[in-house]
Order: C-alpha cells, then structure tokens, then sequence
C-alpha cells in the first residue's frame, strides 16, 4: 500500500438519469482495485465524509460519494443543502437507490476496477446502506454503520414516510458487515441483535459487532461522539471485511 | 443517532444571514446532529426563505439547555410586551 491517490469531484447521472455532484477518490499506481460507495450522513455531503472516501482511495479502493443532497440545492454549500434536504422531507428510499446505483455503475467502468462495488453508509446511511444492499443484486458487500429504522419505525415526527426495511432482508444479496455502539438508542442493541436473529434464520451471510463504551457515529473524528478504541477496531473490521469480497 | 425529529412551521419576518438581510418564511426546527456545535446533539433551527435558495437560511444550533432558556425567554419577552401589540 502506497497510499497515493487522486481525488475530484464529478457529476455521474444519479437516480432517474438526473446529474447530480459525487466526490470520486482512487488510488494510484494500482493494477486492479475494488470499489466502495460510501454514502453520507444527514448533515450532509460534508468534508469529513470525503475525508473518508480518501482514507478508502489510500488503502486500494475507489470510492465515490454521491451528494445525496444535490437536487435540493445544487451548488451549496454542505449544511445549507443539508437543512433544504430536511425541509423537503428528506431523501426519498427510491432515489437513494437509484443514486447508489448510478455511483456502482461510475466504479464498474473504471480502468483498473476489478468489477467488485461495495457500499457504506454512516448514520442515516447506515439504514441507507442496508436499503441499498437489498435492492440492488449488483453489490458485493455492505457496511451498516450504526443505521437505524432496519426494523424499528423511526420517532414520530419524520416528515416523509421513513418505512422499517426488515421486510428487505429476504432480499439482501451480499454480505453485511453491522457495526453499532453498545450506547446508542438509534438503533439500540436489541434492535440490531434482533436483525441478526432474523437474518440468521434467513440463512444471510453477515456479521455484527457492537462496541461498549461507544455511542452513535463513534467514527466521527470531528464530533465528541468520537470513540477512538471502536473507530479504530471498526476500521479493522472493514478492511478484513472488504479485503475478502472486494479486492482483486 | 440521527433522530429525524423535525418541526415545521410556517413563519412571518426578516433574517440576516451571509448575504444580508431576507425575509424569511419557513423555520425547521430539530434535535439532531450539529454541524458546527460541540455537542453530540443540540436543538436545531432553520429560518428559511426557499424561495430565495438554500443559502438563505439563518442558522442557530444550541444546547439543549440553552434551547430551554432561550424558549423560555422569548416566552417571557412576549408576555411582558401590551397585551394590544402581540395580538
């Protein structure tokens, strides 16, 4: 691993065949790589989330994340669309899929891509990324971090219809990898142990850990949240999990 | 955790963001991530005008805390204005 990369932003064609913004990162000086797409949280297409799309790029993958967010504010800055997000109710499931989609298709057609897409998702994403994963047959592995409203409905108050997904989960296509905080109330521990009852006796291939001492986002480096033991052992996790069905 | 909670309300009067001051016409209000607060979670407000764009928008992010004392304030400013010019 040289950790030499490039990074840009383009504009792939997003659910719907709507152009929307992505950040794109990938390594260099690499024959072959896997790909990820990683998805953002809710307060946006953020710096820090390209941040990590680096930190994928630096290990071998390709990464893009699409601004999921793009289409109620182009051009602006990330919490300014994030807050106009909100406003409209929100990312709609259906867009978020085609959005993934579109991203997987970008990082399938890249010279040196070994053809293998994974995706992750953090926080609201999390939930995005287990939505992705069993609506979309293409993926190769998934990574849940800490996403709620898989099998509990989300509080009162949400303002567009945020359904659970537990009725996906016959759908789910490829391995899943569910790291969550012992802390945290969205979802709670019983919630993801109770997805993975389900998707034991489903016969899905997955693995969750759950971290004590740790809350929601513990990944985020840039929030209190931050749990550096968990971020760490999660990062681990990820490249264990992604080196078995993502890399050439 | 992210708790989708959002309060949305219709609203009358001006904002200075950025660019100056706007009217604004819209406020969405929530306890979620921040942005910018060092906290894990504060009560969030928007005053927005969409149809300006997404930049105009006034931001403010504060404690839980802070959100109860400045609710109970602005409360208390109403109430002790004449009766005749909050009507």
């Amino acid at each position: 691993m040289n950790e030499a990369l490039t990074a840009e932003t383009i504009t792939i064609a997003g659910h719907g065949g709507a152009e929307i913004e992505a950040y794109a990162a990938r390594p260099l000086g690499t024959d072959q790589f896997g790909s990820v797409v990683v998805i953002h949280h809710m307060p946006g297409y953020d710096s820090a989330t390209k941040e990590i799309a680096r930190k994928f790029a630096a290990y071998g993958y390709s990464a893009v994340v699409p601004n999921l967010h793009y289409r109620d504010a182009p051009g602006a800055s990330p919490d300014d669309a994030a807050a106009a997000s909100r406003a409209n109710g929100g990312v709609p499931d259906e867009q978020l899929v085609g959005d993934v989609a579109s991203a997987a298709d970008y990082l399938r057609a890249q010279d040196g891509s070994n053809g293998k897409v994974g995706v992750i998702g953090y926080c609201s994403g999390g939930r995005q990324s287990f939505l992705a994963a069993c609506s979309l047959p293409q993926l190769d592995a998934a990574v849940d971090c800490y996403g709620a409203a898989v099998i509990n409905p989300p509080p009162q108050g949400f303002p567009i219809s945020l359904t659970p997904l537990v009725d996906k989960a016959e759908d789910l296509a490829c391995p899943l990898l569910g790291l969550f905080g012992a802390d945290d109330k969205f979802p709670p521990p019983a919630e993801t142990a109770e997805l993975s009852r389900i998707l034991d006796g489903l016969g899905k291939e997955h693995e969750f850990h759950t971290y004590e001492g740790a809350g929601h986002a513990f990944f985020s480096v840039n929030r209190p949240s931050y749990r550096v033991e968990a971020a760490n052992d999660g990062w681990d996790k990820i490249w264990d999990f992604y080196g078995r069905y993502l890399a050439s | 955790m992210c708790t989708y909670l959002t309060e949305k309300i219709k609203i009358t009067g001006s904002g200075k963001g950025a660019t100056g001051w706007f009217g604004v016409s819209d406020a969405s209000v929530y306890f979620d991530h921040p942005v910018h607060a060092a906290a894990e979670h504060t009560l969030n407000i928007d005053f927005l005008n969409p149809g300006k764009g997404p930049q105009a928008r006034v931001a403010v992010e504060l404690t839980a805390a802070s959100a109860r004392e400045l609710a109970r304030a602005i409360v208390a400013a109403l109430d002790s204005a004449p009766p005749e010019m909050v009507a």
